[in-house]
């Protein structure tokens, strides 16, 4: 019993990592139905970002976050602005194009600045501490991921459904023509939920880079493991997102139980499984 | 003579290679109510379109208080006080009818209009608030698309078509509750397909046909003869 239920744990903690990697490719998909290619590169990115601010300032990689969120936030929003917005039309694949684009320009910019060598985050004594929770033992930085990744997703559907700003995001999901009647600038609107996007965006970046290592190509893996999470929750439902995350999660840990090998196949196995089975994913939003 | 309202001067728009409406012209002063007639295509939504700014204008085909905001951004336009009530109604289908009230107040201009005010005019709508809009009957929706328009405290209402596809018990009822819309000081613009209702709530009427002005005179004024003619082309 116990034997799995340590895996189960573990993967249900690396499912919060998971959803913070999904969160930002779902909002912007939700609001302006950009699918973004270049996500996982832009969380990468992050992990890079912070280690130079945490190299340069002598920060704690958790500490530099409150430093690399407002710098992504700020990035994403000018992406947008002079940018996506322009490819942004009827036709979903411009903007799709450009952000294939975009990422190959970042992973060609981090070989460049900081080469091909593995990189990580030195977060010292956190990164191996643990709590015993009654017979398994439970990591403390993963737990923090976790927390972190609840907290996101509890502030998003806050924001979406109790805020002035959430509604204009569900208003210009529904409807980005008449949106603008309401006096709401659809351009500005984009660069928003890009900001925040990227953000969350940030927040998956350090702790990527506290729990691997990471390289300009890790991108890839990420953004995968991003949409199959959104896939698996169901589009457009945010705590689904969560679930998504947390299911992969678990997949991947038992699947690396089996056999060290397995570990990724398994979550692409389950995510083909529930998308044979629930195409619209297991939590789709009701509409 | 006060400077017009709303002053539309050989408005071309086209839609691509097609060009669907020529050379339009329009004073609206304040306080008028101004009815839009013409059959099926001959370019009234385009007008709506152009003038809230979803169709590109030259700059001074549409002036705004002598001001010209042709080509403006559409919330630009919005923001200067100019509301659309969209043909077809185009609620936001994941909005509460209250949320989409609030987000028609969202631009927070001053003036008599607030929820409480749309909820004394359209009862139905406080019972229903928390429903998703498009949940609601057809007449109950044209009532939130309204009172959407009406949360921006505009000085301008257009208004495209808003018995389309009701019952006629439906429609009488939106329209008694006019006279206490445009009561308030409010300019008005009324695109119906209905002439006798056109005509009866209106102090000015427009006909187009294929995209130009056919017809143009007072609403008590003008003959049956004068429309079917300007109406058709006959
Ligand atoms: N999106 C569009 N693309 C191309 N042509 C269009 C488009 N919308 C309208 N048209 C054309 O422009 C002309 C005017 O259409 P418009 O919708 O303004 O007419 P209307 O007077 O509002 O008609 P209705 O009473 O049916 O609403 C028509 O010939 C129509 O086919
Ligand atoms: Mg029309």
């Amino acid at each position: 019993m116990e034997f799995w239920l340590e895996p189960i744990i573990q993967g249900i903690l690396l499912g919060g990592l998971y959803a913070l990697f999904a969160a930002g490719l779902s909002l912007i998909f939700g609001v302006m139905r950009l699918v973004n290619i270049a996500h996982g590169d832009l969380i990468v990115l992050s992990s890079y970002v912070a280690l130079t601010t945490s190299v340069m300032l002598g920060l704690h990689p958790l500490a530099a976050a409150l430093i690399v969120v407002p710098v992504m936030a700020l990035a994403g929003y000018g992406l947008q602005r002079l940018l996506l917005n322009r490819t942004m039309g009827n036709d979903i694949l411009p903007p799709l194009l450009v952000t294939f684009g975009l990422s190959v320009i970042i992973q060609n910019a981090l070989l460049t600045f900081y080469s091909a060598d593995p990189q990580k985050l030195k977060a010292g004594a956190i990164e191996t501490a643990s709590l015993g929770i009654g017979p398994v033992s439970v990591g403390v930085l993963p737990l923090i991921v976790f927390m972190t990744a609840v907290l996101v997703i509890g502030l998003l559907q806050w924001m979406f459904y109790h805020t002035a700003l959430g509604r204009a995001f569900r208003a210009t999901s529904d409807r980005q023509d008449i949106v603008q009647l309401m006096g709401i600038n659809r351009a500005h609107i984009f660069a928003l939920a890009m900001a925040l996007a990227l953000a969350v965006t940030a927040l998956a970046g350090v702790f990527l880079g506290i729990r691997t290592s990471f390289d300009p190509a890790a991108g890839g893996s990420r953004l995968i493991f991003g949409f199959e999470a959104v896939i698996i929750g169901g589009l457009g439902n945010i705590w689904g997102t969560l679930a998504g995350g947390v299911i992969l999660g678990v997949a991947q840990t038992l699947g690396a139980k089996i056999d060290p090998g397995f570990q990724v196949q398994a979550g692409h196995l389950v995510f083909l499984i529930i998308l044979a089975v629930r195409p619209r994913g297991l939590f789709p939003r009701i509409d | 003579m006060t400077e017009a309202l709303l002053d539309i001067q050989r408005l071309d728009a086209f839609y691509g290679d097609f060009q669907a409406l020529y050379g339009v012209g329009m004073q609206v002063n304040r306080g008028d109510v101004i009815a839009v007639i013409g059959a099926n295509g001959a370019g009234k939504t385009t007008l709506m379109r152009a003038v809230t700014g979803f169709l590109r204008a030259r700059p001074d085909a549409v002036c705004w208080k002598g001001r010209p905001i042709g080509g403006m951004r559409v919330d630009q336009i919005a923001a200067l006080g100019i509301a659309l009530v969209p043909e077809g109604r185009l609620l936001f289908a994941s909005l509460s009818v209250e949320e989409n009230l609030m987000i028609g107040g969202q631009l927070k201009r001053k003036g008599p209009w607030s929820l409480k005010r749309i909820y004394d005019l359209f009862p139905v709508l406080e019972e229903r608030r928390n429903a998703p809009a498009t949940s609601l009957s057809g007449g109950q929706q044209q009532m939130v698309a309204i009172g959407r328009a009406l949360m921006s405290n505009p000085e301008l209402i257009m208004m495209d078509e808003i018995s389309l596809g009701l019952a006629p018990v439906i429609i009488r009822s939106i329209y008694e509750a006019l006279p206490g819309i445009i009561g308030e000081g409010l300019t008005a613009i009324v695109v119906e397909q209905d002439i006798a209702k056109a005509l009866s709530v209106s102090s000015r009427v427009y006909c187009l046909q294929e995209g130009r002005v056919s017809l143009t005179g007072p609403s008590g004024k003008v003959s049956h003869d004068e429309i079917s003619r300007a109406y058709f082309g006959i």
